[in-house]
Protein backbone atom coordinates (compact mmCIF):
# COMPACT_ATOMS: atom_id res chain seq x y z
CA UNK A 1 0.00 0.00 0.00
CA UNK A 2 1.46 3.30 -0.98
CA UNK A 3 1.92 6.01 2.01
CA UNK A 4 -0.61 8.43 1.59
CA UNK A 5 0.36 12.65 2.75
CA UNK A 6 -2.24 13.14 5.34
CA UNK A 7 -3.11 16.83 7.58
CA UNK A 8 -5.10 17.85 10.26
CA UNK A 9 -8.49 17.98 7.87
CA UNK A 10 -7.98 14.06 8.23
CA UNK A 11 -5.78 12.66 11.30
CA UNK A 12 -8.80 12.01 12.84
CA UNK A 13 -10.07 9.39 10.30
CA UNK A 14 -7.18 8.25 8.64
CA UNK A 15 -5.42 7.53 12.34
CA UNK A 16 -7.51 7.55 14.83
CA UNK A 17 -10.24 6.05 14.01
CA UNK A 18 -8.62 3.18 11.55
CA UNK A 19 -8.92 -0.66 12.93
CA UNK A 20 -5.46 -1.28 11.83
CA UNK A 21 -2.03 -0.38 13.62
CA UNK A 22 -0.91 3.23 12.12
CA UNK A 23 2.58 4.57 11.71
CA UNK A 24 2.95 8.06 11.25
CA UNK A 25 6.08 9.46 9.31
CA UNK A 26 6.84 12.94 10.17
CA UNK A 27 8.93 14.65 7.99
CA UNK A 28 9.79 17.84 5.74
CA UNK A 29 11.55 18.33 2.57
CA UNK A 30 14.67 20.17 3.54
CA UNK A 31 15.60 16.88 6.30
CA UNK A 32 18.21 14.77 5.15
CA UNK A 33 17.54 11.57 7.36
CA UNK A 34 14.06 12.44 6.51
CA UNK A 35 14.78 11.53 2.69
CA UNK A 36 17.00 8.79 3.91
CA UNK A 37 13.56 6.49 5.12
CA UNK A 38 11.63 8.11 3.14
CA UNK A 39 11.78 5.15 0.73
CA UNK A 40 12.32 2.68 3.81
CA UNK A 41 8.89 3.72 5.10
CA UNK A 42 7.23 2.82 1.52
CA UNK A 43 9.21 -0.32 1.06
CA UNK A 44 7.79 -1.56 4.51
CA UNK A 45 4.11 -0.32 3.91
CA UNK A 46 4.17 -2.95 0.71
CA UNK A 47 5.93 -5.48 2.62
CA UNK A 48 3.61 -5.10 5.81
CA UNK A 49 0.17 -4.72 4.44
CA UNK A 50 -1.49 -5.56 7.98
CA UNK A 51 0.11 -2.11 9.17
CA UNK A 52 -1.29 1.62 7.54
CA UNK A 53 1.35 4.01 6.69
CA UNK A 54 0.64 7.29 6.15
CA UNK A 55 2.81 10.57 6.29
CA UNK A 56 2.76 14.53 7.58
CA UNK A 57 4.50 17.03 6.26
CA UNK A 58 5.51 19.42 9.42
CA UNK A 59 6.09 22.35 6.93
CA UNK A 60 2.68 22.35 6.04
CA UNK A 61 1.24 20.93 9.19
CA UNK A 62 3.08 22.41 11.94
CA UNK A 63 -0.07 23.08 14.05
CA UNK A 64 -0.57 18.94 13.83
CA UNK A 65 3.00 18.39 14.57
CA UNK A 66 3.21 20.61 17.78
CA UNK A 67 0.14 18.84 18.69
CA UNK A 68 1.46 15.46 19.01
CA UNK A 69 4.61 17.59 20.26
CA UNK A 70 7.12 16.78 17.31
CA UNK A 71 10.30 18.98 17.82
CA UNK A 72 12.21 16.61 15.76
CA UNK A 73 11.83 14.84 12.36
CA UNK A 74 12.30 12.31 11.50
CA UNK A 75 9.45 10.84 14.00
CA UNK A 76 7.72 7.61 13.50
CA UNK A 77 4.50 7.52 15.64
CA UNK A 78 2.57 4.00 15.97
CA UNK A 79 -0.98 4.40 16.84
CA UNK A 80 -3.76 1.79 17.62
CA UNK A 81 -7.04 2.29 18.97
CA UNK A 82 -6.88 6.21 18.19
CA UNK A 83 -3.88 6.16 20.96
CA UNK A 84 0.16 6.91 20.57
CA UNK A 85 1.72 3.67 21.63
CA UNK A 86 5.43 4.35 21.26
CA UNK A 87 7.76 6.65 18.91
CA UNK A 88 10.55 6.57 17.16
CA UNK A 89 12.80 9.99 17.28
CA UNK A 90 15.55 9.73 14.20
CA UNK A 91 16.25 7.72 11.63
CA UNK A 92 16.61 3.68 11.57
CA UNK A 93 18.29 1.40 8.91
CA UNK A 94 14.99 -0.43 7.49
CA UNK A 95 15.46 -3.73 9.85
CA UNK A 96 15.44 -1.67 12.97
CA UNK A 97 12.56 0.44 11.72
CA UNK A 98 10.72 -3.43 11.11
CA UNK A 99 11.63 -4.40 14.46
CA UNK A 100 10.56 -0.85 15.92
CA UNK A 101 6.63 -1.01 14.52
CA UNK A 102 6.51 -5.48 15.14
CA UNK A 103 7.47 -5.35 19.30
CA UNK B 1 31.88 -23.03 1.45
CA UNK B 2 32.45 -19.79 3.16
CA UNK B 3 32.09 -16.60 0.86
CA UNK B 4 35.87 -14.73 1.73
CA UNK B 5 36.19 -10.66 0.69
CA UNK B 6 38.93 -9.29 -0.76
CA UNK B 7 37.17 -6.06 1.31
CA UNK B 8 34.98 -5.27 4.52
CA UNK B 9 34.69 -1.92 5.00
CA UNK B 10 33.10 -0.87 8.74
CA UNK B 11 30.79 1.95 8.24
CA UNK B 12 29.72 3.40 5.07
CA UNK B 13 30.25 6.92 5.14
CA UNK B 14 31.88 9.06 3.09
CA UNK B 15 35.12 7.88 3.88
CA UNK B 16 33.49 3.87 3.60
CA UNK B 17 31.43 4.64 -0.05
CA UNK B 18 34.83 5.76 -1.89
CA UNK B 19 37.10 2.81 -0.51
CA UNK B 20 33.96 1.01 -1.88
CA UNK B 21 33.94 2.26 -5.21
CA UNK B 22 37.56 2.18 -5.55
CA UNK B 23 37.62 -1.42 -4.26
CA UNK B 24 34.75 -2.49 -6.86
CA UNK B 25 36.88 -0.90 -9.71
CA UNK B 26 40.12 -2.80 -9.37
CA UNK B 27 37.78 -5.88 -9.30
CA UNK B 28 37.86 -6.53 -5.43
CA UNK B 29 35.04 -8.54 -3.82
CA UNK B 30 33.95 -5.90 -1.29
CA UNK B 31 31.68 -5.63 1.59
CA UNK B 32 30.07 -2.71 4.14
CA UNK B 33 29.15 -2.81 7.38
CA UNK B 34 27.02 -0.63 7.96
CA UNK B 35 25.15 0.07 11.88
CA UNK B 36 22.60 2.90 10.97
CA UNK B 37 21.51 4.59 7.82
CA UNK B 38 24.25 4.89 5.00
CA UNK B 39 25.44 8.39 4.13
CA UNK B 40 27.15 9.19 7.69
CA UNK B 41 27.49 12.69 9.08
CA UNK B 42 27.01 14.51 5.59
CA UNK B 43 23.07 13.09 5.55
CA UNK B 44 22.34 16.39 8.07
CA UNK B 45 23.79 18.90 6.20
CA UNK B 46 21.35 20.73 4.34
CA UNK B 47 23.60 22.11 1.89
CA UNK B 48 27.36 21.30 0.87
CA UNK B 49 28.83 24.04 -1.20
CA UNK B 50 32.70 23.29 -0.66
CA UNK B 51 33.06 20.16 -2.48
CA UNK B 52 35.11 20.54 -5.42
CA UNK B 53 33.61 20.44 -8.84
CA UNK B 54 29.81 20.69 -7.32
CA UNK B 55 28.37 24.10 -6.79
CA UNK B 56 25.75 23.29 -4.64
CA UNK B 57 23.94 19.97 -3.30
CA UNK B 58 22.02 18.76 -0.06
CA UNK B 59 24.16 16.62 2.19
CA UNK B 60 21.41 13.80 1.44
CA UNK B 61 21.93 14.28 -1.58
CA UNK B 62 25.73 13.56 -1.74
CA UNK B 63 25.22 10.49 0.09
CA UNK B 64 22.46 9.12 -1.54
CA UNK B 65 24.83 10.06 -5.18
CA UNK B 66 28.01 7.78 -3.26
CA UNK B 67 25.83 5.05 -2.19
CA UNK B 68 24.30 4.38 -5.99
CA UNK B 69 28.13 4.70 -7.18
CA UNK B 70 29.38 1.99 -4.98
CA UNK B 71 26.38 -0.10 -4.78
CA UNK B 72 25.81 0.21 -8.96
CA UNK B 73 29.48 -0.87 -8.95
CA UNK B 74 28.84 -3.90 -6.60
CA UNK B 75 29.45 -3.26 -3.55
CA UNK B 76 27.24 -5.03 -1.06
CA UNK B 77 26.09 -3.64 2.00
CA UNK B 78 24.88 -4.94 5.58
CA UNK B 79 23.29 -3.15 8.62
CA UNK B 80 25.08 -4.61 11.73
CA UNK B 81 26.92 -3.48 14.33
CA UNK B 82 30.89 -5.19 14.12
CA UNK B 83 31.97 -6.57 17.77
CA UNK B 84 35.22 -7.81 16.96
CA UNK B 85 37.92 -8.74 14.65
CA UNK B 86 39.71 -11.89 15.04
CA UNK B 87 42.78 -12.55 13.26
CA UNK B 88 42.99 -15.60 10.73
CA UNK B 89 46.60 -17.18 10.11
CA UNK B 90 47.72 -20.43 8.84
CA UNK B 91 50.44 -22.30 9.58
CA UNK B 92 52.32 -21.52 6.48
CA UNK B 93 55.28 -24.45 5.75
CA UNK B 94 58.32 -22.48 3.34
CA UNK B 95 60.25 -25.37 1.19
CA UNK B 96 63.57 -25.71 1.74
CA UNK B 97 65.18 -24.03 -1.44
CA UNK B 98 65.66 -26.79 -4.89
CA UNK B 99 68.29 -27.65 -6.95
CA UNK B 100 66.87 -28.26 -9.98
CA UNK B 101 68.59 -29.18 -13.64
CA UNK B 102 67.11 -27.40 -16.31
CA UNK B 103 67.09 -28.21 -20.15
CA UNK B 104 69.90 -26.16 -20.89
CA UNK B 105 71.86 -28.57 -18.06
CA UNK B 106 72.52 -25.45 -15.76
CA UNK B 107 71.64 -26.09 -12.38
CA UNK B 108 69.70 -23.07 -10.18
CA UNK B 109 68.68 -22.85 -6.77
CA UNK B 110 64.45 -22.89 -6.80
CA UNK B 111 62.57 -21.39 -3.87
CA UNK B 112 59.29 -22.53 -4.13
CA UNK B 113 56.36 -20.71 -3.09
CA UNK B 114 55.08 -21.13 0.46
CA UNK B 115 52.62 -24.22 1.24
CA UNK B 116 49.91 -23.98 3.64
CA UNK B 117 48.78 -26.72 6.38
CA UNK B 118 45.32 -27.26 4.83
CA UNK B 119 45.12 -27.56 1.17
CA UNK B 120 41.43 -26.66 0.75
CA UNK B 121 40.82 -22.58 -0.85
CA UNK B 122 39.70 -21.48 2.69
CA UNK B 123 41.26 -18.12 3.69
CA UNK B 124 44.62 -18.87 4.94
CA UNK B 125 45.32 -14.96 6.23
CA UNK B 126 42.94 -12.84 7.09
CA UNK B 127 39.96 -11.11 9.25
CA UNK B 128 37.01 -12.65 10.68
CA UNK B 129 34.87 -9.67 11.19
CA UNK B 130 32.48 -10.78 13.85
CA UNK B 131 28.96 -8.95 14.06
CA UNK B 132 25.47 -8.90 15.42
CA UNK B 133 24.24 -10.08 11.97
CA UNK B 134 27.28 -12.95 11.30
CA UNK B 135 30.48 -13.05 10.75
CA UNK B 136 32.62 -12.01 7.67
CA UNK B 137 36.05 -13.47 6.65
CA UNK B 138 37.96 -11.53 4.58
CA UNK B 139 41.54 -10.27 3.23
CA UNK B 140 41.57 -7.04 4.53
CA UNK B 141 39.72 -4.24 6.62
CA UNK B 142 39.25 -1.06 6.20
CA UNK B 143 37.94 1.30 9.26
CA UNK B 144 36.04 3.97 8.35
CA UNK B 145 33.54 4.65 11.40
CA UNK B 146 33.91 8.29 11.57
CA UNK B 147 32.76 10.26 14.64
CA UNK B 148 29.61 10.60 16.54
CA UNK B 149 28.10 13.85 18.39
CA UNK B 150 29.62 13.75 22.25
CA UNK B 151 26.52 13.45 24.53
CA UNK B 152 26.48 15.09 27.71
CA UNK B 153 26.03 12.33 29.85
CA UNK B 154 23.74 14.20 32.45
CA UNK B 155 20.73 12.02 33.78
CA UNK B 156 17.55 12.83 31.56
CA UNK B 157 19.32 13.54 28.43
CA UNK B 158 18.33 10.08 26.79
CA UNK B 159 14.62 10.69 28.09
CA UNK B 160 14.20 13.99 26.50
CA UNK B 161 16.11 13.39 23.08
CA UNK B 162 13.58 15.09 20.98
CA UNK B 163 11.31 16.72 24.01
CA UNK B 164 13.83 19.28 24.03
CA UNK B 165 16.82 18.14 23.39
CA UNK B 166 18.40 17.99 19.84
CA UNK B 167 22.17 17.48 18.72
CA UNK B 168 21.22 19.17 15.49
CA UNK B 169 19.97 22.52 15.71
CA UNK B 170 19.58 22.80 11.58
CA UNK B 171 17.70 19.67 11.55
CA UNK B 172 15.39 21.25 14.43
CA UNK B 173 14.96 24.36 14.87
CA UNK B 174 12.29 25.46 13.04
CA UNK B 175 10.26 23.68 16.13
CA UNK B 176 11.19 26.41 18.65
CA UNK B 177 9.78 29.09 16.74
CA UNK B 178 8.89 31.96 19.33
CA UNK B 179 10.75 29.97 22.01
CA UNK B 180 13.51 30.25 24.45
CA UNK B 181 16.52 27.90 23.79
CA UNK B 182 19.99 27.52 24.90
CA UNK B 183 23.13 25.96 22.93
CA UNK B 184 25.53 24.32 24.98
CA UNK B 185 29.34 24.29 23.55
CA UNK B 186 32.32 26.35 22.68
CA UNK B 187 33.03 25.40 18.97
CA UNK B 188 32.12 26.20 15.76
CA UNK B 189 29.23 24.38 15.69
CA UNK B 190 27.53 25.73 18.81
CA UNK B 191 28.47 29.47 17.63
CA UNK B 192 27.01 28.59 14.36
CA UNK B 193 24.02 26.54 15.89
CA UNK B 194 23.84 29.91 17.56
CA UNK B 195 23.37 32.61 15.07
CA UNK B 196 20.75 30.08 13.52
CA UNK B 197 18.77 29.97 16.17
CA UNK B 198 18.86 33.08 16.64
CA UNK B 199 16.93 34.28 13.51
CA UNK B 200 13.37 31.79 14.83
CA UNK B 201 13.88 31.38 18.57
CA UNK B 202 12.96 34.67 21.00
CA UNK B 203 16.00 33.94 22.99
CA UNK B 204 19.00 32.04 22.29
CA UNK B 205 21.61 31.61 25.41
CA UNK B 206 24.58 30.16 24.59
CA UNK B 207 26.36 28.52 27.49
CA UNK B 208 30.32 27.71 27.45
CA UNK B 209 32.50 25.88 30.64
CA UNK B 210 35.37 28.24 29.78
CA UNK B 211 35.66 31.83 29.52
CA UNK B 212 37.07 32.11 25.69
CA UNK B 213 35.44 30.65 22.93
CA UNK B 214 36.99 28.32 20.52
CA UNK B 215 34.94 29.19 17.54
CA UNK B 216 35.37 32.19 14.76
CA UNK B 217 35.96 35.33 16.49
CA UNK B 218 33.74 37.09 13.29
CA UNK B 219 30.59 34.70 14.43
CA UNK B 220 31.23 35.20 18.07
CA UNK B 221 31.14 39.03 17.59
CA UNK B 222 27.70 38.62 15.33
CA UNK B 223 26.33 36.58 17.95
CA UNK B 224 27.26 39.37 20.85
CA UNK B 225 25.48 41.90 18.55
CA UNK B 226 22.04 40.38 18.31
CA UNK B 227 19.49 41.27 20.70
CA UNK B 228 18.37 37.92 21.60
CA UNK B 229 21.09 36.53 22.04
CA UNK B 230 23.10 36.04 25.99
CA UNK B 231 26.28 34.59 26.09
CA UNK B 232 27.08 33.06 29.52
CA UNK B 233 30.93 31.74 29.59
CA UNK B 234 32.62 29.78 32.70
CA UNK B 235 29.15 28.48 33.01
CA UNK B 236 28.41 24.46 33.92
CA UNK B 237 25.95 22.10 33.45
CA UNK B 238 25.49 20.60 36.19
CA UNK B 239 21.56 19.16 35.95
CA UNK B 240 18.68 18.93 33.08
CA UNK B 241 15.07 19.37 34.66
CA UNK B 242 11.75 18.42 33.29
CA UNK B 243 8.88 16.09 33.77
CA UNK B 244 7.42 14.94 30.47
CA UNK B 245 9.81 17.37 28.69
CA UNK B 246 12.80 19.57 29.26
CA UNK B 247 11.83 22.55 30.99
CA UNK B 248 15.15 23.96 32.76
CA UNK B 249 18.56 23.68 33.23
CA UNK B 250 20.72 23.25 36.10
CA UNK B 251 23.90 25.75 36.06
CA UNK B 252 26.44 26.57 37.90
CA UNK B 253 28.97 29.68 37.39
CA UNK B 254 32.69 27.74 37.49
CA UNK B 255 34.26 30.75 39.02
CA UNK B 256 32.08 31.77 41.75
CA UNK B 257 30.44 27.95 42.93
CA UNK B 258 27.03 29.73 42.84
CA UNK B 259 24.17 27.22 41.39
CA UNK B 260 21.19 28.75 39.73
CA UNK B 261 18.38 27.30 37.43
CA UNK B 262 17.65 28.69 33.59
CA UNK B 263 14.17 27.52 31.94
CA UNK B 264 14.59 26.58 28.21
CA UNK B 265 12.13 25.26 25.85
CA UNK B 266 15.06 23.79 24.19
CA UNK B 267 18.64 22.87 24.54
CA UNK B 268 20.76 22.24 21.81
CA UNK B 269 24.24 20.43 22.68
CA UNK B 270 27.31 20.69 20.21
CA UNK B 271 29.74 20.22 22.74
CA UNK B 272 32.07 18.01 20.15
CA UNK B 273 32.86 14.98 18.50
CA UNK B 274 34.12 11.39 19.49
CA UNK B 275 35.41 8.14 17.67
CA UNK B 276 34.05 5.42 18.13
CA UNK B 277 36.53 2.53 17.68
CA UNK B 278 36.19 0.32 21.53
CA UNK B 279 35.20 -2.71 19.24
CA UNK B 280 38.63 -2.48 17.76
CA UNK B 281 41.06 -1.39 20.64
CA UNK B 282 42.49 -4.59 21.31
CA UNK B 283 43.95 -5.15 17.29
CA UNK B 284 44.49 -1.42 16.60
CA UNK B 285 46.52 0.85 18.28
CA UNK B 286 43.83 4.22 19.19
CA UNK B 287 44.89 7.73 20.61
CA UNK B 288 43.92 8.56 24.46
CA UNK B 289 40.85 10.24 22.66
CA UNK B 290 39.95 7.05 20.85
CA UNK B 291 41.15 7.67 17.41
CA UNK B 292 42.77 4.87 15.24
CA UNK B 293 46.46 5.86 14.94
CA UNK B 294 47.10 6.55 11.07
CA UNK B 295 48.17 8.30 8.95
CA UNK B 296 48.04 9.78 4.87
CA UNK B 297 48.93 6.30 4.03
CA UNK B 298 45.71 5.07 6.12
CA UNK B 299 47.93 2.31 7.35
CA UNK B 300 46.92 0.96 11.14
CA UNK B 301 49.84 -1.52 12.73
CA UNK B 302 47.92 -4.24 12.32
CA UNK B 303 48.60 -6.46 9.02
CA UNK B 304 45.82 -5.74 6.34
CA UNK B 305 43.44 -3.32 8.46
CA UNK B 306 43.38 0.44 7.08
CA UNK B 307 41.89 3.27 8.61
CA UNK B 308 39.97 5.81 6.67
CA UNK B 309 38.00 8.92 7.18
CA UNK B 310 37.23 10.79 10.58
CA UNK B 311 38.03 7.85 12.33
CA UNK B 312 41.86 8.34 12.26
CA UNK B 313 44.05 10.35 13.70
CA UNK B 314 44.06 13.56 11.26
CA UNK B 315 44.24 17.55 11.21
CA UNK B 316 41.23 18.02 8.45
CA UNK B 317 38.07 16.09 8.69
CA UNK B 318 36.29 17.37 5.72
CA UNK B 319 34.48 15.08 2.68
CA UNK B 320 37.26 16.06 0.97
CA UNK B 321 39.69 14.10 2.91
CA UNK B 322 37.15 11.63 3.71
CA UNK B 323 37.62 10.94 0.09
CA UNK B 324 41.01 10.65 -0.03
CA UNK B 325 41.61 8.55 2.63
CA UNK B 326 38.44 6.09 1.19
CA UNK B 327 40.85 6.30 -1.84
CA UNK B 328 44.22 5.48 -0.36
CA UNK B 329 43.12 2.85 2.07
CA UNK B 330 41.34 0.62 -1.19
CA UNK B 331 44.47 0.99 -3.03
CA UNK B 332 46.55 -0.13 -0.30
CA UNK B 333 44.21 -3.30 0.49
CA UNK B 334 44.76 -4.14 -3.18
CA UNK B 335 48.44 -3.55 -2.81
CA UNK B 336 48.49 -5.81 0.18
CA UNK B 337 46.52 -8.79 -1.37
CA UNK B 338 48.52 -8.86 -4.26
CA UNK B 339 51.68 -8.83 -2.25
CA UNK B 340 50.47 -11.86 -0.13
CA UNK B 341 49.32 -13.57 -3.03
CA UNK B 342 52.43 -13.64 -4.15
CA UNK B 343 53.93 -15.68 -1.25
CA UNK B 344 55.65 -12.39 0.41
Amino acid sequence: MAVKQIGTDNFETEVLQTEKKVVVDFWAGWCGPCQMIGPLIEQLSEEMPEIKFVKVNVDDELELAGKYKVESIPTLIVFAAGKEVKRQVGALPKTAIRQFIEN
Amino acid sequence: MTEIYDVVIVGAGTAGLTAAIYGRRAGLKVLMIEEGIYGGQIVNAQSVENYPGIMKISGYQFANNLYEQATGLGAELVTATVTSLIRITAEKIIPPVKQIQFEDGVTRSIQFDPIYSDSNRELKEGWEVKTTAGDYKTRTVILATGVKKRKLEIPGEENWLGKGISYCATCDGAFYKDRTVAVIGGGNTALADAEYLAQTCKKVYVIHRSRVFRGDLDTEKRLKAKDNVEMRVNTILTGLEGDERLEALKLRDALTGADWELQVDGLFVAIGQEPANKAFRSVVQLDPQGYIMADEDCKTNAPGIFAAGDCRTKQVRQLTTAAADGTIAARAARIYINTKQKGR
